[in-house]
């Protein structure tokens, strides 16, 4: 082992006569982590390198700092037909590299090591520019090794294999002209093979130093040079070391230009594109501290005894089974989004009911109830405006009195349901993400809902847009929603068999022309029905939500008995027909709690579909009800515990 | 998505609503790598989820070395459990872990399938029956007779698939460069895109061979740059306006939904490695779509 370390060390003690001294400044400053290192280095090395036949006095301990250096360098000279040149070869190109660190040496070595790289890299590639890059590389790496070592020690190991690639002949090629050029040290080497004597510059250095001074040149449009360029570019090579740099090398070059001038414009461009970012972290921040009240030991008292925010996360969890669910934190900023919406109105319940993606953005839609008393507002408008066109159909009528009379009257408007009643037992609220203002949407209109059955559109995720549609949409992108919401609620939201049941309701024999009940509660009784069961019938699950009638409303309307006046004009014969119409007219749907088996089928396929959430393991899995009508309506139920029971819709429009 | 960062790419693409379950995204990762070793891809991408009425199709499609050569398409049924099957076993079971491969998707096949509407049944050896009205000439007399022509669900599903590759899978400009020799390579210099160029469709193409590059005019070659440009932009997809393009989270993720094929997510996270698309549902083209824009 000593024998490979000994030459080395001859040649050097012989060759380097004035650039020992500083160089051993150099080694005895950073004998420790060469040190250390050396000892990895050692078994790497001579695996690659061939015993070579030379013999030298030991040497002292000091110079034993400089072993790492020549053992890295040492694979540089692996290959046995020309041991002697390149062996030699190597500690020469690290002589003058010592040389041209020796004064700026200092104590750091790490913050200056990559300038300090470049200027034995740089000075490398000037030695060899007119024999390809290719060697340069590897030299220069055995030189970034030992700059660099602190960082990377892999990359010592990585640079003896890869130095071994050499060709030798090229490295003699360029020994040859090395020793030409070399003026300043004055080592002398024993093996040398050719008899270049240093004295006069000869064609080959004019013709180096005219290739350097070509590279050199500025260029006129970007204010570089090739020379710097190259340089900067096998630095960053050799700092990250891609695999199949070769294959790359044309983006890296690129990255590099672009490094240039990125500097100048970091700032203007990071502040336009991060602040949406920062926008809404803002308003996500202020949905968690909202817990921060004053006087929050009264809140909490109140939040537990009120308790009408829904356990969101719970219910996600058994969706996430589903393969349903919108990932964990964005349901968490929803749930505390939910909480803001309950702290900030008075209300009863509330329900996350789902995501409706849009085209520019989503909606996230909550189910509210409002406590008693509390929703009065809205009702007064509507009450006008039915005012004002009771006005204008008298104004008409005046006219048409000298004109011929048109027998045609527009059909009565059906009025839209009560708030708390049929389609509008439920308010909505929608915000188009967490963190932001929650927006009420309007109470449906039975007009609303029967257009919306005949039109598909995509919603833009902005509420104020109009709805472009044949036939026309009476409302704008609020209403459309809204129909959709009450759509879909009156579609898909089930439960099992038992979870609820009819309450005891007062007046029940009025309401048989009707045949509708309205109410229900959960069944204190209920005892849960088997997964399995739930899975294999649909007739366990019934819906809990109002069926919509083609009118558009829950509960029929009869249009007849509004127009009072006229039957008092008309003759029978109009009693006829309106008796015949009114006959006809009855629209009954599905009372409420019917089982989802009643349902139509669609297009010859059932309209739901059950599944257990594992296979794997039956026995904690829940059941899973998709719609097929309205894709991505899902329900689960766990069967054992009545509070599990769940629903969701996230439309996909 | 790439297999390899599956739980990642799923987490990015929750947005629309629909995912795995914890069980399947475990039973995916195992068998993912599994298919890796034993077909020899270079890359494995989790297609998505195709929903059917008695079970669902979960699609893998595996690449070589040549990002657009033709990808092997597997997929996976959701089975039943044949008797006493050990669950653990990779071969013999049917439940979740065993892949079998789709055969390539020719011309006839989309052309026969298109006839096909509804839902998938879940079962790959159901067959539907549509009854076709094709000309017969016997002698002298030509008729028309009702010919029941049989089709297996495996041929619709290999079209399906094959129809939503060529329309709407995704890839950011930069993902994969070409090299003169023609095989096209994953970039690893590829740092993301910047955050304006991720707002605009035209920094995503279709990962599938050009059809469109060719017409394009002169001027406009000019600006390409042959080694990344080299598949068709989304931009100029008919009907305008069929990719819904927006960032969450702020602009720390940029998600596309085609509105063509409802269902098919693409999801990339500026500046960074992350990209991926996924596609969960019914396997239905969205033919209402001029009219829902």
């Amino acid at each position: 082992m000593e024998d490979l370390t000994s030459p080395k060390q001859d040649k050097k003690n012989q060759e380097l006569g004035e650039a020992r001294r500083p160089w051993e400044e150099i080694a005895a400053s950073s004998q420790d982590p060469k040190s250390g290192l050396s000892e990895p280095l050692e078994p790497e090395q001579w695996l690659e390198t061939g015993p070579q036949p030379r013999s030298g006095p030991p040497q002292s301990p000091q110079s034993r700092a400089s072993p790492p250096l020549d053992d890295v360098t040492g694979p540089g000279a692996p290959s046995p037909p020309s041991p002697a040149p390149e062996a030699s070869f190597i500690p020469s190109t690290l002589a003058l590299a010592r040389q041209q660190l020796a004064a700026p040496w200092q104590s750091d070595r790490t913050t200056d090591v990559n300038p300090k790289a470049e200027t034995p890299h740089s000075h490398r590639l000037e030695q060899s520019s007119d024999q390809g890059k290719s060697t340069a590389p590897q030299t220069c790496q055995s030189e970034g090794d030992i700059f660099q070592q602190s960082q990377q020690t892999e990359r010592h190991l990585y640079g003896p294999e890869d130095v071994s690639n050499n060709n030798s002949k090229q490295k003699e090629l360029r020994f040859n002209i090395f020793q030409e050029e070399d003026s300043n040290s004055n080592y002398e080497l024993d093996h040398t093979e050719s008899g270049v004597s240093e004295g006069a510059p000869s064609p080959l250095e004019i013709a180096i130093q005219s290739a350097k001074a070509y590279l050199l040149k500025t260029s006129s449009k970007s204010g570089l040079n090739l020379y710097d360029h190259l340089s900067d570019m096998l630095t960053k090579v050799l700092d990250e070391r891609p695999e199949n740099a070769v294959d790359i090398i044309e983006s890296i070059s690129q990255d590099v230009k672009m490094a240039h001038f990125r500097k100048k414009l970091d700032t203007l461009q990071n502040e336009n594109e991060m602040l949406p970012i920062y926008e809404t972290a803002e308003k996500q921040k202020a949905l968690f501290l909202q817990g921060n009240l004053e006087g929050v030991d009264q809140e909490l008292e109140d939040e537990i005894a009120e308790n009408s925010l829904p356990n969101v996360m719970e219910s996600a969890f058994y969706f996430e089974q589903a393969g349903v669910g919108l990932g964990t934190d964005e349901t968490y900023r929803i749930f505390l989004a939910l909480k803001q919406l309950t702290d900030t109105h008075p209300i009863q319940r509330c329900r996350f009911w789902g995501k409706i993606l849009g085209l520019e953005m989503n909606y996230i839609v909550a189910e509210v109830e409002f406590r008693e008393g509390e929703d009065e507002e809205d009702v007064e408008d509507e009450d006008v405006t039915e005012e004002r066109d009771d006005g204008d159909s008298d104004a008409e009528e005046n006219d048409e009195d000298e004109l011929p009379r048109t027998f045609y009257k527009t059909p009565q408007v059906i009025p839209k349901e009560e708030n708390r009643t049929g389609a509008n037992k439920y308010v909505y609220f929608v915000c188009n993400e967490p963190g932001g203002t929650w927006v009420k949407l309007p109470p449906v209109t039975p007009a609303q809902i029967v257009t919306a059955r005949k039109i598909k559109k995509f919603f833009t995720g902005r509420l104020e847009t109009p709805i472009v549609s044949y036939p026309p949409f009476p409302g704008n992108e609020s209403n459309y929603l809204r129909a959709q919401i009450a759509r879909i609620s009156a579609g898909t939201h089930v439960s099992p068999l038992g979870f609820y049941q009819f309450g005891e309701e007062e007046g029940e024999e009025e309401e048989e022309v009707e045949g509708r009940r309205d109410s229900f509660e959960e069944n204190p009784d209920f005892e849960g029905i088997q997964v399995i069961d739930l899975v294999e019938s649909l007739s366990n699950w019934v819906h809990h939500v109002q069926h919509i009638l083609p009118q558009g409303r829950c509960n029929w309307f009869n249009p007849i008995q509004k127009s009072e006046e006229e039957e008092e004009e008309e003759d029978e014969e109009k009693e006829e027909e309106k008796e015949e119409p009114e006959y006809m007219e009855q629209e009954v749907g599905p009372p409420l709690l019917t089982p989802i088996s009643e349902d139509l089928e669609i297009q010859n396929m059932p309209p739901w579909t059950t599944r257990l959430s594992s296979t794997l393991i039956p026995q904690y899995a829940i059941a899973i009800l998709r719609s097929n009508l309205w894709p991505g309506a899902y329900a689960f139920s766990n069967g054992k515990d009545s509070a599990l029971t769940g629903w969701a819709s996230s439309m996909e429009q | 998505m790439d297999a390899e960062s599956l739980l990642l790419s799923l987490e990015l693409a929750s947005g629309s609503g629909q995912g795995l379950s914890p069980d399947r995204r475990a039973s995916l990762l195992t068998s993912l790598t599994l298919v890796k070793r034993d077909y020899r891809y270079d890359r494995v991408l989790f297609w998505g989820r195709i929903l059917g009425l008695v079970a669902d199709y979960y699609i893998a499609q595996g690449l070589s070395e040549d990002q657009l050569a033709p990808r092997k398409t597997l997929y996976r049924g959701r089975g039943r459990k044949l008797g006493n099957q050990d669950p653990g076993d990779v071969v013999g079971s049917l439940n979740c872990m065993e892949w079998s491969l789709l055969p390539p998707a020719t011309e006839e096949m989309v052309v026969q399938t298109s006839v096909l509407k509804g839902r998938f049944m879940g079962d790959p050896s159901h067959e539907y029956e549509h009854t076709e009205l094709q000309k017969m000439s016997e002698g002298e007399k030509v008729f028309e007779e009702e010919v029941v022509v049989q089709i297996k669900e495996e041929t619709r599903l290999v079209s399906v698939i094959d129809q939503i590759d060529k329309a709407v899978a995704v890839i950011p400009r930069g993902a994969l460069f070409k090299t003169p020799f023609g095989p096209i390579h994953v970039n690893r210099t590829f740092e993301g895109l910047s955050l304006s160029e991720a707002k605009k469709l035209s920094s995503y193409f279709h990962f599938k061979e050009p059809v469109e590059l060719k017409n394009k005019t002169l001027l406009e070659k000019a600006d390409l740059d042959p080694s990344l440009d080299f598949m068709d932009p989304l931009e100029h997809d008919i009907p305008k306006g069929s990719w819904s393009i927006q960032m969450e989270r702020g602009n720390a993720l940029v998600v596309l939904r085609s509105l063509l094929w409802p269902g098919l997510t693409f999801f990339h996270a500026p500046r960074t490695k992350n990209y991926g698309y996924i596609y969960v549902g019914t396997g239905e083209k969205n033919i209402d779509l001029p009219f829902m824009l």
